[in-house]
């Protein structure tokens, strides 16, 4: 479904991301792992089209979509999901599933605001507060919310459980098994080997804009070794 | 009693069709982030548009407002002309960039309708059904001008419906936020851009297009009304149409009473009011944190020390410049020195954005003072010309200490107003304190010493002080005060926390770029043997903007180039008709063939040159 080869991806002069490969295939939740600053959030960028200067080829629903805008790539199916959740402080919580709302699409789910709020009740009762009103767990849950209101097939979610409070977190997963259920495709960056394992398939490991590890999470439980040097602080 | 009411709702007509072309102006930064310099020209084109089509269907009360909203609506379709052919293109350019493409649109639009309409003023008909006053507490009050009162605020709430009620406005205001965010969410920002042009566009041309029954129609009035509608946007916030309008009753209801106190302040009264705003709302009345920033940009590269052939080639340069007066006409001189001045402006107004990371709309501020500091200590103080050439820019630094201390608490767009209010201050004093400064007659009789008068000699100095006043502020963009500047302009919160005082840096760095500037205003005014008060004005602080974009601002080599080609190009269009068309057009050329400036179009050009031989 996502294929990615060999990316490289650059700010400026600085070379951020170094011939990274990964995939993510039919209906599978794929964990992006690494510390802060190894490369996950460019790698998710550089897939949504939001990094300029790229290089390497990204294979996305049988095209190469590298050097897309945007959103051409929203509209083949690609949902994205910011790490700092970029909700729209000024507008109400209703506005901003608007701005997400895109037509369904015949091979992946269709997203209601009423089926949304069935999935996230705590946004429901708050749905004409405005964004910058919200808890940082509420907000979290609304920019995910926001990008399934476009009908994605595979959504890019850039560490969710990052800065929220465990009860959230634990909704969060929640989530992410719900979207299985539903059929998508999830590529998921995250730091916690335990929230990882939870709720993904296998995982990728990437440390300094490479990639050091692939496979699945009793792999890297007989070679505790990797797990240890790339992730443990 | 009766008098002040009426006083108050011209007050109030007055404020509508500016809260018309500022919100206009504030809907195109907030999705856009440009600053839209043509603005001014999209009112003034919309206002002989109305005339022309007023006149043709006079008399009848429904010719009069289908004939506004269609040129208003005409406006709607140049603006998306004018996004379509030359902004969307240059999106991408470094920020502020996409304001010399607009200052070429103003040149072009300036001669284009001159052509058309010719330079008479014209006089349109009033308005039919509206054309008489009614008496209200006794005072006659134009009923046009209830009409306009009516005008503001419908035209407030169909933008608010506009923006609450469609989804299209539901993503301009999203956009206005995080426009990046927007186009992740698979939305088309090119298309969100040229609407939102639009719209701003036709509101522009509405504003002008009210305006005919109340003044004249003529070619000043797009210069006349831009100022004061950024002034408007400012203070609202940028961005917010609600604040457009809180700000646009404010100022001209303040100027309605202002003007019978003290008549010669309503031409300096927005900015003070402006300037006032900013020092306690940094982001406007309405505005928001972040308002200021322009589109996201990638980080600078850093600046690098010139090589060993550049620096061979720059002193080539150097040497025929040096060696010019020796086997040229003195006009050459003359024209020489006018190049040395601009490029030492430039260069400061460059040390100030660049280095600085500090953009002024108002850097001819402390040219100006430079050269009046000069002039008045020649014809008051009896200074020579040595000492008069030292006290000039100590004056034009003891300015920007001033104005710069309010300034550098400020950033962005908003930090660029303030120097522009501080310059329009500058200006209207100069302009209206006729005793101290002779006004509009300028201060005349600064001519150079007795042995320095002629024009090669006079060329020398000026070399001297120009060059070694470029060579100065190059020497300190690679001094440790240089790189803690260029530090700030990449992440103010990193170097505070590395114990860094950035606004103290940055206020030292804003004296200095106009103590330099005031070096070149000094130059200038010994070379025209007078000063005048254009040399504070707006024109002459975007002739430096200009120069400094179009040149790159990412290089030192950036405002060289552009100063050079500036005044070359100037000084030979303006001897052709129409050269305003001319030079807006080669303007626009130059911002399409090289969006990184001339200094990055060299570059590639080089870089292509070189890569084809391998």
């Amino acid at each position: 479904m996502l294929d990615v080869k060999n990316l490289g991806a650059w700010y400026g002069r600085a070379q951020i991301l170094n011939g990274v490969s990964l995939s993510v295939g039919e209906n599978e939740v794929v964990a992006l792992m690494g510390r802060n600053g190894a490369g996950k959030s460019t790698t998710m960028k550089s897939i949504m089209g939001l990094v300029r200067h790229i290089n390497g080829t990204i294979r996305y629903a049988e095209r190469e979509v590298q050097g897309n805008t945007p959103h051409a790539i929203c509209r083949l199916g690609m949902g994205y999901v910011p790490e700092d959740r970029r909700i729209f402080g000024d507008l109400t919580i209703e506005e901003n599933l608007e701005v997400g709302r895109r037509e369904p699409r015949p091979d992946a789910p269709e997203w209601t605001q009423e089926h949304l709020f069935e999935l996230f009740p705590n946004l429901a009762e708050r749905r004409k507060n405005l964004g910058k009103q919200l808890s940082g767990g509420e907000q979290q849950m609304l920019t995910i919310a926001r990008t399934l209101m476009g009908n994605p097939k595979l959504v890019l979610l850039d560490e969710p459980s990052e800065g929220i409070a465990p009860v959230i977190v634990e909704q969060m997963a929640r989530v992410i098994a719900e979207l299985k259920r539903e059929g998508l495709s999830v590529l998921i960056s995250e730091q916690n080997l335990h929230f990882a394992r939870i709720v993904s398939d296998r995982a990728f490991i990437i440390e300094k804009g490479e990639m050091r590890f692939e496979g699945s999470f009793a792999d890297l439980d007989e070679n505790p070794e990797i797990s240890n040097t790339y992730l443990a602080v | 009693m009766g008098f002040y009411f009426a006083q108050l709702l011209t007050g109030l007509a007055n404020a509508s069709s500016l809260f018309l072309i500022a919100s206009g102006l504030s809907i195109i930064f907030g999705v856009t982030r440009i600053v839209n310099f043509a603005h001014g020209s999209f009112y003034m084109v919309g206002a002989y548009l109305a005339y022309t089509l007023v006149t043709h269907w006079s008399g009848s009360v429904l010719g009069f407002w289908v004939s506004v909203i269609l040129a208003a609506m005409i406006v709607g379709v140049i603006g998306l002309i004018i996004e379509l052919t030359i902004l969307r293109r240059i999106y991408h350019a470094p920020e502020l960039f996409q304001l010399v493409a607009t200052f070429g649109v103003v040149l072009i639009f300036q001669d284009g309708t001159l052509a058309i309409w010719g330079a008479e003023d014209l006089l349109g008909p009033r308005a039919p059904g509206l054309d008489s006053a009614v008496r209200i507490m006794g005072e006659p009050i134009p009923e046009y001008d209830l009409a306009l009162i009516a005008i503001g605020p419908v035209v407030l709430l169909a933008i608010w419906l506009l923006f609450h009620k469609t989804r299209w406005g539901v993503l301009v205001r999203a956009a206005t936020q995080d426009r990046e965010m927007v186009g992740a969410l698979g939305v088309n920002q090119a298309w969100l851009f040229s609407a939102a042009f639009v719209l701003g566009s036709f509101l522009a041309g509405l504003g002008g297009a009210l305006q005919i029954p109340r003044e004249a129609v003529s070619l000043q009035m797009d210069l006349s009304i831009i100022g004061e509608a950024f002034v408007v946007v400012v203070i609202g916030g940028m961005g917010s149409v609600s604040g457009a309008f809180v700000a646009a009753v404010l100022i001209s209801v303040l100027n309605a009473f202002a003007i019978l106190i003290f008549p010669q302040i309503s031409i300096v009264l927005p900015f003070v009011i402006m300037a006032i705003v900013l020092i306690f709302r940094p982001h406007g009345l309405f505005g928001k944190p972040g308002s200021e920033k322009g589109a996201p940009e990638e980080p600078d590269q850093p600046l690098a020390l010139m090589d060993q052939k550049s620096a061979m080639v720059l002193m080539a340069a150097l040497l025929v410049l040096a060696l010019s007066p020796l086997f040229t006409a003195d006009f050459t001189s003359v024209l020489m020195v006018d190049v040395m001045v601009a490029t030492l402006f430039a260069v400061s107004l460059h040390f100030m954005m660049g280095v600085g990371g500090m953009v002024s709309f108002g850097h001819a501020a402390y040219f100006g003072v430079g050269a009046y500091g000069a002039a008045m200590a020649v014809k008051f103080l009896g200074l020579g010309m040595i000492s008069a050439m030292l006290f000039g820019p100590v004056c034009a630094a003891i300015a920007a200490l001033f104005f710069g201390w309010f300034c550098v608490r400020l950033s962005g767009v908003y930090l660029a107003m303030l120097t522009l209010a501080a310059a329009q201050i500058l200006w209207g004093v100069t302009f209206q304190w006729q005793e101290f400064t002779g006004g509009d007659d300028g201060i005349l009789g600064v001519w150079p010493a007795k042995w320095a008068s002629s024009d090669k000699v006079y060329f020398y100095i000026a070399f001297v002080l120009c060059i070694g006043g470029i060579w100065a502020l190059r020497r300190v963009a690679f001094s440790p005060f240089g790189y803690i500047l260029r530090g700030i302009r990449d992440s103010q919160t990193r170097a505070e926390s590395i114990g860094i005082d950035t606004r103290f840096h940055q206020w030292m760095g804003f004296v200095l770029a106009g103590g330099f500037a005031g070096l070149a205003g000094v130059v200038f005014a010994f070379s025209k043997g007078s000063v005048f008060p254009d040399s504070l004005g707006i024109a002459l602080s975007i002739d430096g903007l200009i120069m400094v974009l179009l040149g790159g601002i990412h290089a030192l080599a950036g405002p060289i180039l552009g100063a050079g080609a500036f005044v070359l190009i100037e000084d030979w269009v303006t001897r052709l008709d129409y050269w305003r068309f001319i030079f807006g057009a080669i303007i626009l050329i130059v911002v399409l063939v090289a969006p990184d400036g001339i200094a990055g179009g060299v570059q590639r050009l080089l870089r292509g040159l070189k890569g084809g031989r391998a």
